[in-house]
Parts: C-alpha cells; sequence; structure tokens
C-alpha cells in the first residue's frame, strides 16, 4: 500500500529533503497508542539524526475520541504561526489531561498570538485540511493509528518494530 | 468465498433483538458486507471504529455498511454502544454462521467469520470481495475504489 498523495509542500514536515529514510505517520492526538509512539518517534529522530525526515499526518478518530479533532485543530492552528511542532509535542505530552481547555493553555505557553490562535480554531479551512488528511489515509489503506509509512510504502508494524528495522537497516 | 459478478445470496439477519434486516430490501443502493471474527477487538486498530469514523465517505457513494459476526445481537448492542457505532451490526447467530458459509468466509476451525469484505451493487451483484488475513485490520481503501468503480459506470 502506497502513500496517497506523496509528501509535499503542504505537509508537515521536521528534518531535511535530502535525508534516506523518510517516516510518515496518520496520528491521532488523543490515542494511547500514539501517545505510547510519541517518545520512540522521537528517540528515532534523534538516533538517526539527518537520516531522517518526519512527516505528521492528520488522522483524528473523532468517534472514539472526543478531543481528537480539536486538538488537530490546535495543531493546525499553531501551524499558523509556525508553532506546529510546538503544540503538536505539547499534545502528546499532556495527552492524559486532554479537555477542552487545555488547548488555549499549550498555546499561551508555546508562545502563540492568543487572538489570532482562536480565530484559527474556528477556521472552516482547518477543518478542511484534517479531512483533507484524513481521507489521504484512508485511500493509503490506513486501518488504525498510528499508521507508520516509509519512503512512501505502508509499514505493518508498531513504532518499536519501525526501530528495530532501522537499527538493522543503517548497520 | 463469492467472487465478483455472483448474486450477493439474500439473508434476514438481527440488528437488534427486535429489528431484522433483509438484503433484498437494500435494492437500488450499494450495500457493504463486512464479515469479521468478533466483537472487543483492541481499540485504535479495530475495523469497525474505522468504517465508524467514515460513514459519510459511504453515504457520499449511496452506500450502507453492515458489520456481520456470529455474535448474539446483546453482545452487538453493548458492542455498539461501547463504542458509539452508527451503523448496524448483524448477528449471524442462529444458525451460527449460516450467512458467512453462504458467503464462503466462514472459519470452520475458529467456529468465526473470516475477516471478509463484500461490496454489492444496486442490482444485488457482487461487484467486489476481499479476503484478509484475520490479524490484519483491512482498512476501507479497497471498499471505497470499488464504491467510485461502480458509480461511475
Amino acid at each position: 500500500m502506497s502513500l496517497k498523495p506523496a509528501v509535499g509542500s503542504q505537509d508537515h514536515v521536521q528534518g531535511d529533503d535530502s535525508a534516506s529514510i523518510e517516516i510518515v505517520e496518520y496520528g491521532d492526538y488523543q490515542c494511547p497508542h500514539c501517545g505510547n509512539a510519541y517518545p520512540i518517534v522521537k528517540e528515532i529522530q534523534e538516533t538517526f539524526g539527518d537520516q531522517i525526515r518526519f512527516v505528521f499526518r492528520n488522522f483524528p478518530l473523532s468517534e472514539s475520541h472526543e478531543y481528537a479533532f480539536s486538538a488537530a485543530l490546535a495543531a493546525e492552528a499553531a501551524a499558523l504561526q509556525d508553532k506546529f511542532w510546538e503544540m503538536h509535542d505539547a499534545l502528546y505530552e499532556n495527552q492524559s489531561r486532554m479537555d477542552d481547555d487545555l488547548f488555549e493553555e499549550l498555546a499561551i505557553q508555546i508562545g502563540l498570538d492568543i487572538e489570532q490562535f482562536r480565530k484559527d480554531f474556528e477556521s472552516a479551512n482547518l477543518e478542511q485540511r484534517i479531512e483533507f488528511d484524513f481521507e489521504s489515509g484512508i485511500r493509503s489503506g490506513v486501518n488504525g493509528t498510528p499508521s507508520f509509512y516509509v519512503n512512501g510504502e505502508k509499514f505493518d508494524g508498531g513504532v518499536t518494530d519501525l526501530y528495530q528495522l532501522l537499527k538493522e537497516s543503517t548497520e | 468465498m463469492l467472487e465478483k459478478g455472483v448474486t450477493a445470496p439474500d439473508f434476514e439477519l438481527n440488528a437488534t433483538p427486535d429489528q431484522k434486516i433483509k438484503l433484498k430490501d437494500f435494492k437500488g443502493k450499494n450495500v457493504i458486507l463486512a464479515f469479521y471474527p468478533a466483537d472487543w477487538s483492541p481499540v485504535c486498530s479495530d475495523q469497525m471504529a474505522l468504517y465508524n469514523e467514515m460513514l459519510k465517505y459511504f453515504t457520499k457513494q449511496d452506500a450502507q455498511i453492515f458489520g456481520i459476526s456470529v455474535d448474539s445481537v446483546w453482545c452487538h448492542l453493548a458492542f455498539e454502544n461501547d463504542r458509539k457505532l452508527h451503523f448496524p451490526l448483524l448477528a449471524d447467530f442462529e444458525p451460527k454462521g449460516a450467512v458467512s458459509k453462504a458467503y464462503g468466509v466462514y472459519d470452520d476451525e475458529t467456529g468465526e467469520s473470516k475477516r471478509a469484505l463484500f461490496v454489492i451493487d444496486k442490482e444485488g451483484k457482487i461487484a467486489w470481495s476481499y479476503l484478509s488475513p484475520t490479524a490484519v485490520n483491512p482498512g476501507a481503501d479497497g471498499i471505497l475504489d470499488a464504491l467510485e468503480e461502480l458509480n461511475k459506470s
């Protein structure tokens, strides 16, 4: 199963274009499995450094997770102020206490213009963007969260399997 | 398992203790049948939970989805309530697995339905079918592709 569409300018990307390994995660900020994967993804990024390019796409399971869609909105609103990754990280680090009040608290914590954040949070454009990510996930064969793609192909395993694979392939 | 081009065997199964679903009542609509082994599989990778998020995409393709397993109506009810599912789960319970058998997707060893997908067209013919390894959630990309193909013609 391959990634549709391929990573492009609309994506949130960490790492260099020249990295040899591109990892895409479809994730949900309230999904506990994604929460568990978060520190391991960080460790992968630290271990393999500029060999890795990491991309995050939204796949909120809104029916299962009450705050998943709002959390995705918060991260996308932060992206408009160039702080997507700060919000992404803060959401996972505070996943256990996620509720409606958390988003503004984190927005202040990471230094966003709060008036602008509130306005963007309500914007229909951001909603569409999240739905676009979700639909691209379905087309790419996402069957749960987190789902990972390595160099454009679906990786059938969890994040620890991914870490293991990378260790072996870079040895 | 039944393949493309075959007329989908009709059935009548309970969706709730007092509501029966007949396949033939859905002529004129596309129908998705998702056979699966059992209720109560792990949350985030759950196949039914994924379809639950996708109902508006199915509606857009003029399709109705049904989950089918050998669990009883009471088990389905508890599962639907717990997972807040907004589509019917049918109980292939008595005689056990009869519909799964008719579609060729009953696993005699485990006594459960296999993990299999069928897309049935508006005339009641199977337009697409897919058998997934039991441990693998097949996602929804194949279903959407099949529905789009149908609605193109």
